[in-house]
């Protein structure tokens, strides 16, 4: 029997020939991140482990490790401020020098700057700090979120074990209407498989579908696998995949893919044409309605960013709403990243954004996770472009957050009311 | 490892989401013993303030969902919870309260979900796979724990494993 994209990195990984389902390997890592958040956490925990396994004066390979601040920064107070310090001591002291920081040229959200960057590539192991580390499993990679201590180990043994995991298969074909994105077509899939659909699972995204998305929109599904709770996701990579890493890295590219007879534990198969924009109610990224049904619902807030939709796709789409209208309610529009911000500057989207009366901020995961820039009070209704809306994910825990596409968050931020982007008129 | 784990159960539902156990706000907090004084702050207030040392969270399906936070595992831990009994875990949940030492994540049917109230004492014989409740003096099975993951949680974490 083959194997899936998943379980042949997974077996070369663990040097096996063959991998199932249900194994438990120990792999060997190629990449690992660690953002604002985790860097400190992992060095907390080497200073926990003093005792047990000593001062960790290297690490097992430096160059394969790279460093993103993105959730506190700019710093909101004085211990984040300590945690990015703690963060650059790290890189000095085990000689990390990938480490994008914010202030200095390109920095921004590390799930966007994974593949803008070409920081992992098809085939790779990588882990980070991270729940959505998923996403980077757009470039053929197996790509997973770890903790703090999972990290730590892998910083100083370069391996963890993994449960290699059934493959879901999600075969999306047809075209997409126009004003139905990535976004809208990964609402749909949670509702229908539920919020621990793909729990362990690895989810891999094929079809006619996917293969005429951008990378962008490609990483939006990625990306929004960690809430229907997959371990992975998974594109296999195709000529654009490759192109667009070819002009960002000189690196050999090795791509790998599933054999043709692999076993998928389900697949899916999906009609794009049925896809129409949607959004997600709180208090659940499952809790799906289309965008019409809920054109009752007043907003007082719009928040576009994120690494789920802050990417300069979601821009361009934000501006193509936004484009000769005015904002009626506050509204946020956030770059992942500072290359991102400044490719939308040339493209004249961030101008669109000012002049339809929205506020622009520097790169950051921000209001996303109600860490900074906005954090929600009691009461407020947020539509958001990111992917959770937990009770008190953005702020009080009685704000309402509703996930939708940049596309209907921008049409949104023009009426007030939550708004089908088909429907706003003019 | 203590093999004989006692005492009350603090019960919740589904998809108890890490944002609930502890909110982002407290990331960058370092101090365990601080992120515990907001344990469950997300959806039970009181929970610090009626949790003992050895206490259980008993939870239905996808504890731990949400954020790879490792803080969701310790401020149960340091808020003196042992383990959380669960119809299922999210993964990341699961295996940073394996890895890290913290707390040992036990999955139990539907029908021992059902039979454990809130208050109920019970006894956990992690080695036997056994859940005993005193308050209403029955017994259970948990569902058998895989043998990596046992012999991670014995060594008490993965730093401490050796592997053969
Ligand atoms: S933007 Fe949001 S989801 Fe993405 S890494 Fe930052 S906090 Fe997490």
């Amino acid at each position: 029997m083959g194997m899936t994209i998943t379980e042949k990195i997974l077996a070369r990984a663990s040097e096996k020939r063959i991998v199932s389902p249900g194994d438990v390997v120990f792999a060997n890592v190629d990449k690992v991140m660690m953002h604002d958040v985790g860097g400190p956490g992992v060095w907390t925990v080497f200073q926990e482990l003093k005792p047990i396994i000593g001062e960790v004066n290297k690490i097992w390979d430096p160059d394969r490790v790279w460093l993103a601040e993105d959730h506190f920064v700019p710093p909101i107070d004085r211990q984040s401020s300590e945690n990015i310090k703690i963060l650059e001591d790290f890189a000095k002291k085990y000689g990390i020098r990938k480490h994008f920081r914010y202030g200095i040229g390109q920095y921004g959200i590390c799930h966007t700057l994974s593949y803008e960057e070409a920081l992992v590539l098809p085939g790779e192991v990588y882990v980070g700090t991270d729940s959505h580390t998923n996403t980077t499993g757009v470039v053929g990679a197996f790509a997973a979120g770890l903790g703090h201590t999972d990290i730590a180990y892998v910083l100083v043994h370069g391996k963890t074990w993994f449960r290699v995991p059934e493959t879901l298969l999600f075969r999306v074909d047809g075209e997409l209407p126009s004003y139905s994105t990535a976004k809208d077509l990964s609402l749909a899939i949670i509702r229908d498989i539920g919020t621990d659909g793909a729990n362990y699972k690895a989810m891999q995204f094929s079809g006619s579908a996917i293969k005429a998305m951008d990378i962008d929109e490609r990483a939006t599904l990625t990306n929004m696998s960690t809430e229907a709770g997959a371990k992975n996701a998974i594109i296999e990579p195709d000529e654009r995949l490759l192109q667009y890493l070819r002009s960002r890295t000189d690196s050999p590219l090795k791509p790998v893919y599933g054999d043709e007879n692999a076993e998928f534990s389900e697949i899916y198969e999906i009609n794009a044409m049925t896809i129409e924009p949607l959004v997600a109610k709180p208090y659940s990224p499952g809790n799906v309605s289309s965008a019409r049904e809920l054109s009752d619902v007043e907003v007082d807030r719009v928040y576009i960013g994120s690494c789920t939709g802050g990417k300069l796709t979601d821009l361009r789409m934000a501006a193509s709403v936004l484009k000769g209208r005015r904002v009626k309610v506050r509204t946020e529009i956030v770059p992942a990243t500072q290359r991102i911000y400044m490719q939308a500057l040339r493209e004249g989207l961030i101008e669109i954004f000012l002049q339809s009366g929205a506020l622009v901020g520097a790169p950051t995961c921000g209001l996303c996770f109600g860490g900074h820039m906005g954090v929600l009070r009691k009461g407020e209704v947020c539509i958001s472009t990111t992917n959770r809306n937990f009770p008190g994910r953005m702020g009080d825990r009685e704000s309402r957050t509703y996930l939708a596409s940049p596309l209907t968050a921008a049409a949104t931020a023009v009426t007030g009311k939550i708004t089908d982007p088909r429907d706003l008129s003019g | 490892m203590e093999g004989i784990l006692r005492g009350r159960v603090h019960k919740y539902g589904d998809n108890v989401d890490t944002d609930s156990i502890i909110p982002g706000r407290f990331l960058k907090e370092m101090d365990p013993k601080k992120l515990a004084e907001h344990t469950m702050e997300g959806i039970d207030p009181n929970f610090v303030t009626k949790v003992k040392p050895g206490d259980f969270v008993v939870a239905g399906k996808n504890f731990g969902c949400g954020s790879s936070r490792e803080h969701a595992p310790i401020a149960l831990r340091y808020s003196g919870i042992k383990a959380v009994l669960a119809k299922s875990f999210a993964r990341i949940f699961y295996r940073n309260a394996i890895d890290g030492g913290h707390l040992i994540p036990i999955e139990i049917d539907e029908k021992i979900y059902e039979k454990l109230s809130d208050d109920d004492e019970i006894e956990v014989d992690v080695l036997k796979g056994v859940i005993r409740n005193l308050t209403k003096v029955e017994v259970y099975n948990m569902r058998p724990i895989p043998e990596l993951v046992m012999e991670i949680i014995k060594a008490g974490g993965i730093f401490m494993f050796k592997r053969r």
